[in-house]
């Protein structure tokens, strides 16, 4: 494996670990704001701000990381994509603002606060819809060099069908996780009504997500072929993912294993994810730009990657530490007291 | 106007605008996880249930504004590639090392704050709790001196070479310990601690003016002056470091910030004052030989001034009145704090009186601003230069036309965000004063 490719695998593997953990963060705020509308909120407000409370900063990391570590390994996209990404990047920057303070403000300090409750809900919601736009301008066709400048055609983003299909599909993905993660969650808390909404919402974006995600593969086509055909040649993992998202809704369907369900639904991901790198290796902006070309030299790439696993052994034990006391605690999850006589 | 037609100014103006917010929150965000601490340890060893109180109410509000610490810095961190894509083009190549640490950083003091936020009740021996606190504290810590780092070398920038303006022989590690970093570092941080001091010291002095005259208030601000007053002398001492690392590294720096326009020795320290339609610098105060000392600990030796640099090449005049701020704040900070410590040990009455509780309650705004003024100083004195001597702010900037609009879009969320802080933390601790808080625990269980 060159230097180049690490690099890309790691970077690939935090946005990974941000859309899984984004998605279960953004939808779990959109239910909660739902249920507060529809007033089912003494149904899943429990469930949803016992597992939020204590991790969404560690969200909020993951993020950082992919574009810190991106300006990293590949100075040239902070260039590249630093001039076009203005404007969607400035909006899904006070999107993200809106949301992590309102949650803050709405669960330290003035719960059950309406108002608060449906601005991070729908903020959620459209974070990932407008950062989901620079999938689609990497994919090229929407950026020009003018003066040796880069720059974006906002006419033709915002008029084609693909970057539609695109911020949809993100939608429902995050629905469609998050749904099926606290479908678990709400069942290990032991709290039925809740589990039985979560099923329902899950299954109700399963399919959406399905025709969504097949409507993008089949807009590629049209718009960029050899993408196209390199996601052709890797028909087998987008054929197994497939494959995993209706084993994942049987299980739901049939009320078992949701602990299952849910690895299988990362796995489904997973491979959708990386066959969707895989494709697009090597590019980083087609045409423009590849992960060759822009890559940092060896000893910045090196010592980047010394660190990273220096980080790595310092934050498995205490992600390890924080998920044991708040996901996997029995306790804590059934929101019980810990010990008698505590306040 | 400029800020719609100019992308080099808007983007100067959006970044001097987020960063301006985020160091408010980020300096509490390095403060106050050390206060909590001391609280809960002088709690637990004198089983005093005052100051384990207050590092709960303390960490409460604490937790609202790392909340917007971390969404203003995420604006900052995905800004700086948006509005000056060409600078970290070439820095990513040099200086990511560091800003990839501080990721780690801050993922490190995300997860333990995450887990002692929610464990108050989980551990029948409390120092456990407590040492949850340390890795917060030093993540918050290493946050400032990673970021800091990167900003230290943007003032003097090494650790590679420039062919045809290609970058190459990177040596990431030497690009970090960069000649800036010491003073700058410890400035950062002890003027962090220091002014959180303050900021606690007049929450509490603002309870006693109010009318409270609960223990705890008296408590809160007794240990927050005293150790405000060891972390303000060693911001003054810091602060004098740095000066001789400009008098040595970016004397124009130095020079501009002094209105020292003329190479000599023995130079005096202008303080106040303006400068006339010629240049000339009227009513300001001279202090002898004092600029001499401060760029080399010696009265007599020779400061460089501002006629031995280009005009376009010498940064802004106006950092003059930043440097002043700063030092008298800082100068006014000592002389409070120390006046409190030793009214204290005399037992003299004034302490006890509102007026002079107003002093301290105004210490926080102003060691705030301090925080400002040194900032502005020092960067708009490293101006034109956003990498000193190798790239302009102006060759760094983006080219995009819509950097002004979004400013205002940004400009009114922080209004938002700072507002929505003011109303939160208010109602946190309206609905739950003190007294309430104490005489729950105390008639509840045995702690
Ligand atoms: C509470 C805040 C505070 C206080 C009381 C002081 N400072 Fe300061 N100062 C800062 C907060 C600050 C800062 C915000 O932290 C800066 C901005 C950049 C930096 O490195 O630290 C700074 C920068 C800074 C610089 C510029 C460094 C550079 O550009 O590289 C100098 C020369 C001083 N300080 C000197 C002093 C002196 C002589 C003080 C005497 C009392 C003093 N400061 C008090
Ligand atoms: C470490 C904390 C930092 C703080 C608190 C800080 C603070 C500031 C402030 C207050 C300004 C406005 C000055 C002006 O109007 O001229 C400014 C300007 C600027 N800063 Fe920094 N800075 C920091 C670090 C950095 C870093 C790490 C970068 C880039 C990677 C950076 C890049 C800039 C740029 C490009 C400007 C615009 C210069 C200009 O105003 O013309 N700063 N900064
Ligand atoms: C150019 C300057 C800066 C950048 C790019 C930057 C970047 C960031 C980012 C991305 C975060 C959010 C991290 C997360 O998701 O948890 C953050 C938070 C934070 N930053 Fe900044 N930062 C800058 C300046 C500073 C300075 C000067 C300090 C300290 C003096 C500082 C201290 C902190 C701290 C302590 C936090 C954690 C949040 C909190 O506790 O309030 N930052 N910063």
């Amino acid at each position: 494996m060159t230097l180049e490719i690490v690099g890309m695998t790691v970077l690939w593997t935090f946005l990974f670990g941000y859309i899984i953990v984004g998605a279960i963060d953004f939808g779990a705020g959109f239910f909660n704001a739902f249920s507060i509308i529809t007033k089912k909120q003494h149904i899943l407000s429990n469930v949803i701000q016992r597992y939020l409370s204590p991790v969404w900063e560690v969200t909020n990391v993951f993020f950082v990381f992919f574009f810190v570590g991106i300006v990293g390994f590949f100075p040239q996209t902070a260039y590249y994509f630093g001039t076009i990404f203005l404007i969607p990047g400035s909006i899904a920057l006070i999107l993200l603002a809106i949301r992590g303070s309102y949650y803050a403000f709405e669960t330290y300090g003035n719960r059950g606060h309406k108002g608060y409750a449906f601005m991070y809900g729908l903020s959620g919601l459209l974070i990932p819809a407008s950062l989901s736009i620079v999938l689609t301008i990497a994919q090229g066709g929407f950026v020009s060099m003018e003066n040796g400048n880069p720059t974006l055609d906002y006419y033709a983003l915002f008029t084609s069908p693909l970057s539609w299909s695109i911020v949809v599909l993100s939608i429902i993905a995050v629905l469609y996780i998050s749904a099926v993660f606290l479908t678990w969650y709400a069942n290990k808390t032991g709290d039925e009504k809740a589990t039985g909404l979560m099923r329902k919402y899950a299954l109700i974006w399963a399919l959406p997500l399905i025709i969504a995600a097949s409507g993008i593969i089949y807009e590629l086509r049209f718009h960029n072929p050899a993408f196209y055909n390199q996601i052709l040649d890797l028909w087998w993992m987008f054929g197994l993912s497939f494959l995993l998202w209706i084993a994942t809704v049987l299980l739901i369907w049939k009320r078992k294993k949701y602990g299952l369900a849910v690895w299988l639904l990362i796995i489904q991901f997973a491979l959708a994810f990386y066959g969707y790198g895989i494709s697009h290796f090597p590019y980083l902006l087609y045409p423009e730009l590849t992960v060759y070309e822009g890559f940092t030299n060896q000893a910045m790439a090196i010592s980047l990657i010394v660190t990273f696993v220096l980080g790595f052994a310092l934050l498995i034990p205490s992600l390890y530490l924080l998920f044991r006391l708040f996901l996997f605690d029995k306790r804590y999850v059934q929101g019980k007291k810990p010990k008698e006589g505590d306040n | 106007m400029m800020l719609f037609d100019d992308p080099v100014f808007a983007s100067r103006f959006l970044t001097l605008l987020t960063l301006s917010f985020h160091i408010i929150y980020a300096t509490i965000g390095v403060g106050v996880p050390l206060f909590i601490m001391i609280a809960q340890w002088i709690g637990i060893k004198k089983n005093d249930d005052h100051y384990i109180l207050m590092a709960r109410r303390w960490a409460r509000g604490f937790v609202v504004t790392v909340a917007v610490g971390v969404v203003t810095g995420t604006i900052i961190g995905l800004q700086l590639s948006l509005l000056w894509p060409r600078f970290m083009e070439l820095a990513g190549q040099i200086i990511a090392l560091p800003l990839f640490m501080e990721v780690f950083a801050f993922f490190f003091e995300a997860i333990f704050l995450g887990i002692y936020l929610y464990t108050w009740d989980r551990f029948e021996d409390q120092r456990k709790h407590l040492l949850l606190l340390i890795p917060v504290a030093i993540g918050a810590l290493m946050s400032a001196f990673f970021i800091t780092i990167v900003n230290s070398f943007m003032n003097a920038p090494q650790g590679f070479d420039l062919i045809n303006g290609e970058l190459v022989n990177a040596n990431p590690i030497m690009a970090m310990f960069n000649a800036a970093m010491p003073t700058k570092v410890a400035h950062v941080a002890v003027t962090a601690y220091m002014t959180v001091a303050f900021l606690l010291a007049a929450i509490a002095a603002f309870q006693l003016i109010r009318g409270s005259n609960h223990a705890y208030h008296k408590k809160a601000l007794n240990l927050t002056m005293k150790v405000g007053l060891i972390f303000a002398i060693a911001a003054a001492v810091i602060g004098d470091f740095s000066g001789k690392y400009l008098a040595e590294y970016q004397p124009e720096k130095l020079a501009a910030a002094e209105w020292h326009f003329e190479t000599e020795e023995g130079a005096p320290l202008v303080l106040y004052g303006y400068l006339d339609d010629d240049n000339e610098i009227k009513a300001a105060i001279r202090i002898p030989f004092a600029l001499s000392v401060l760029a080399f600990g010696d009265p007599f030796a020779e400061v460089i001034g501002l006629e031995e640099f280009l005009p376009e090449e010498s940064p802004p005049l106006i950092i003059h009145y930043y440097f002043d701020t700063m030092i008298t704040i800082g100068m006014f900070m000592i002389f409070l704090s120390l006046l409190y410590w030793i009214g204290k040990t005399r037992n003299w009455a004034f302490i006890q009186s509102t007026w002079y509780r107003w002093l301290i309650v105004l210490g926080a705004p102003l060691s705030f601003l301090a925080i400002q003024a040194g900032w502005w100083m020092a960067e708009v004195g490293r101006q034109p230069w956003i990498l000193r001597g190798i790239m302009t702010v102006e060759e760094a900037a983006t080219t995009s036309d819509y950097v002004g609009l979004m400013s205002i879009f940004f400009l009114l969320l922080y209004i938002i965000l700072g507002v929505g802080t003011v109303v939160v933390l208010r109602k946190i601790f309206k609905n739950n004063p003190v007294e309430n808080e104490l005489a729950s625990t105390q008639g509840g269980d045995s702690k």
